[in-house]
């Protein structure tokens, strides 16, 4: 049961990768941003968008204030020229530079790249962006269209038709929006890693190691994907969930714990047994995948 | 069993690299290509196909997953920085009006002309029917229009068009009102819901140009079709060229996405959306210009002749910057 459920998981997370080959004949996997990080994203824009029109417009009232009446003009003249640039070009300006991304998509770990894994081309990035006005702006305005009944009717409909175009990421398996659509363009997840110690030395550099030796029928008790939750546990997790880990474990190769044998020490060895023993498989051609991979 | 395992001893050998790497990378995203050294630079192709390298090698003998994580992402980013855009903003700039805007209009004739029918040809026919019959007015009123029907009397109608007296300040609102205007948004959608097979774009330009077609009926009727004309012209032949240009950009999409030809329709679309794409920021430019023209030239400019020729100049200036032949095209969009 557990199995298939991690089967399905795994196969959903392959929809989402992409291969890309570089010209030096490396393969790379990309990851297709999902709705919900594009959207997010999104959300982030806006409030930033915002909050600097808010800010400015602030200014320039005050500024006015000061100076009097005869300013109003001015004023509302720069704020609408602010408003229009600022719209128009918050998207293009930072998916043009260098990180490909606007502030909510670097927050959500997200790039713009070109399909064809040329360069991203400004003029893709115009491309992209300038059909956001129909994405966005034509159902807010459909939203916002009240008066009598006959127009109020005419706004649901266009709410529904330009609802096709916000929605038509959920459509493609490429999650590509209009924009994206016609710019050749597309959204990865990309998010920076940091590189962690090697877990396997740690056990090695405090001297535990001897403490534990493991026999080969206890270093096969688990495969990879076990490994990697194993990795995961020991990188992040707190001293509960390690003492419950250790616990399972132990139950499951008969290990007896010495007197003064702490969890953390023992998962250490254990993962460091456990790598070793399924990369030196690994380099004879068998994959243990997880522990029902028995061959 | 040995303590040291192979992976590690990998990992410990090529550390250096990657981090190395790791840092220039940094460096070039944060401060730009600039910030590099020529050491940098010398450094980062063997870095980048060693880190490149080491990642295949990673995912054959490493189970460590922070390991390959890391040097997928470090790869990802090194390679769309190594085979990224190298341009500055000012080459780019310089590039776009030199070459690409003026050889993207050009590529795009066939559709200009046929967005210049809609809306100039519906804008006719509107007039026509205008002229036999006022009736026809309310058919194309719009609110933009506001006072400007049939119903005002001749006298204000001729004050519409003349400005006596102004303030600075009043200008850069009526500026900034004209630049925010439909005009804008008009171009934009028409770009935008090109999408759809050009329908949309159709649609809206055949719907402005029965607005201007009327309004203008209007003037000629009351004996004020010289001075309208004047009036409308000096940043019309702007901001109409401009609108035009922006249903040729939808028409260009529309027409990539119906008829995709050879290619797949997604790759046809995507090529037409970059050309389409140029031309409609290039019709951002031309719409400021046209709210120069408009919030300032016409309010300072009240002689039918002065605006006339404003208005013949800008439309060869226009004509000769998309149309001419130019060395070095041949090139096309690249």
């Amino acid at each position: 049961m557990q199995r298939r459920l991690r089967r399905i998981r795994s196969a959903e997370d392959a929809k989402r990768m992409r291969t890309l080959v570089t010209p030096e004949g490396a393969a790379l996997s990309l990851k297709i941003g999902t709705f919900a990080e594009r959207a997010g994203a999104f959300v982030i824009d806006f409030v930033i968008q915002w909050s600097v029109v808010l800010i400015v417009v602030f200014t320039i009232a005050y500024t006015v204030d000061q100076m009097g009446f005869e300013a109003e003009s001015l004023g509302y003249g720069f704020i609408a020229v602010f408003v229009f640039l600022l719209r128009n070009f918050y998207f293009v300006f930072f998916e043009i530079g260098r990180r490909a991304a606007t502030p909510g998509k670097r927050l959500v770990g997200l790039r713009v790249a070109s399909r064809d894994g040329g360069q991203l081309r400004a003029d893709a990035v115009m491309a992209r962006n300038f059909s956001r006005e129909i994405e966005i702006g034509l159902p807010v305005s459909f939203l916002f269209m009240g008066g009598d009944e006959v127009s109020a009717w005419i706004g649901i409909f266009g709410l529904v038709w330009a609802g096709v175009f916000m929605f038509f990421p959920l459509f493609n398996k490429d999650r590509l929006r209009v924009g994206d659509l016609i710019a050749g363009t597309w959204v990865l997840h990309a998010p920076k890693v940091k590189l962690a110690g090697d877990i396997s030395q740690s056990s090695t550099r405090s001297g535990q190691r001897e403490r534990f030796a493991f026999t080969p029928q206890q270093a096969d008790a688990y495969g990879i994907h076990e490994l990697q939750v194993l990795e995961g546990v020991l990188r992040r997790a707190d001293g509960k969930t390690r003492a419950e880990v250790a616990e399972r474990i132990r139950n499951k190769i008969g290990w007896q714990a010495t007197p003064g044998e702490r969890d953390g020490d023992f998962l250490e060895a254990y993962y460091a047994a456990l790598r070793q023993r399924l990369e030196q498989r690994m380099l004879f051609g068998e994959r243990k995948e997880d522990k029902f991979d028995v061959r | 069993m040995s303590d040291v395992l192979k992976s590690y001893r990998f990992r410990e050998e090529r550390e250096a690299g990657w981090q190395a790497l790791e840092a220039i990378l940094k460096r070039a995203e944060s401060r730009g290509v600039r910030a590099l050294s020529d050491e940098d630079m010398m450094a980062l192709p063997g870095l980048y196909r060693q880190a490149v390298s080491s990642l295949s090698v990673a995912r054959t003998i490493s189970l460590d997953r922070n390991l390959t994580d890391y040097l997928e992402s470090l790869c990802t980013r090194a390679y769309f920085f190594v085979y990224g855009t190298r341009m500055t903003l000012s080459q780019r700039l310089k590039q776009f009006f030199a070459v690409d805007w003026p050889a993207a209009v050009s590529a795009a004739w066939g559709a200009t002309l046929l967005a210049s029918v809609c809306f100039f040809g519906v804008g006719f026919l509107a007039f026509l029917l205008c002229l036999s019959d006022m009736e026809w007015f309310w058919s194309f009123h719009a609110p933009i229009l506001g006072e400007r029907t049939p119903n005002a009397s001749t006298e204000y109608l001729r004050s519409t068009l003349y400005t006596d007296g102004y303030a600075s300040e009043d200008l850069m609102a009526g500026f900034a009102g004209k630049l925010f205007s439909n005009n804008s948004q008009v171009a934009l959608y028409a770009f935008a819901l090109g999408f759809a097979f050009g329908v949309p774009t159709a649609l809206i330009l055949a719907y402005n140009g029965a607005i201007i077609g009327a309004f203008c009926a209007l003037f000629f009727d009351r004996g004020l079709g010289y001075e309208v004309m004047g009036w409308l012209l000096i940043h019309g032949v702007t901001e109409l060229f401009a609108i035009a240009l922006a249903g040729a950009a939808g028409f260009v999409i529309g027409g990539a996405v119906a008829f995709p030809g050879r290619l797949s329709r997604l790759q046809s679309a995507k090529r037409a959306g970059n050309q389409a794409a140029l031309i409609a920021v290039g019709c951002m430019v031309m719409l400021f210009a046209a709210a120069l023209l408009e919030g300032f030239g016409r309010q300072m400019i009240n002689v039918d002749e002065i605006r006339y020729a404003i208005a013949a100049l800008s439309l060869v200036a226009w004509l000769g910057y998309f149309y001419l032949p130019r060395r070095g095209v041949g090139r096309g969009l690249g």
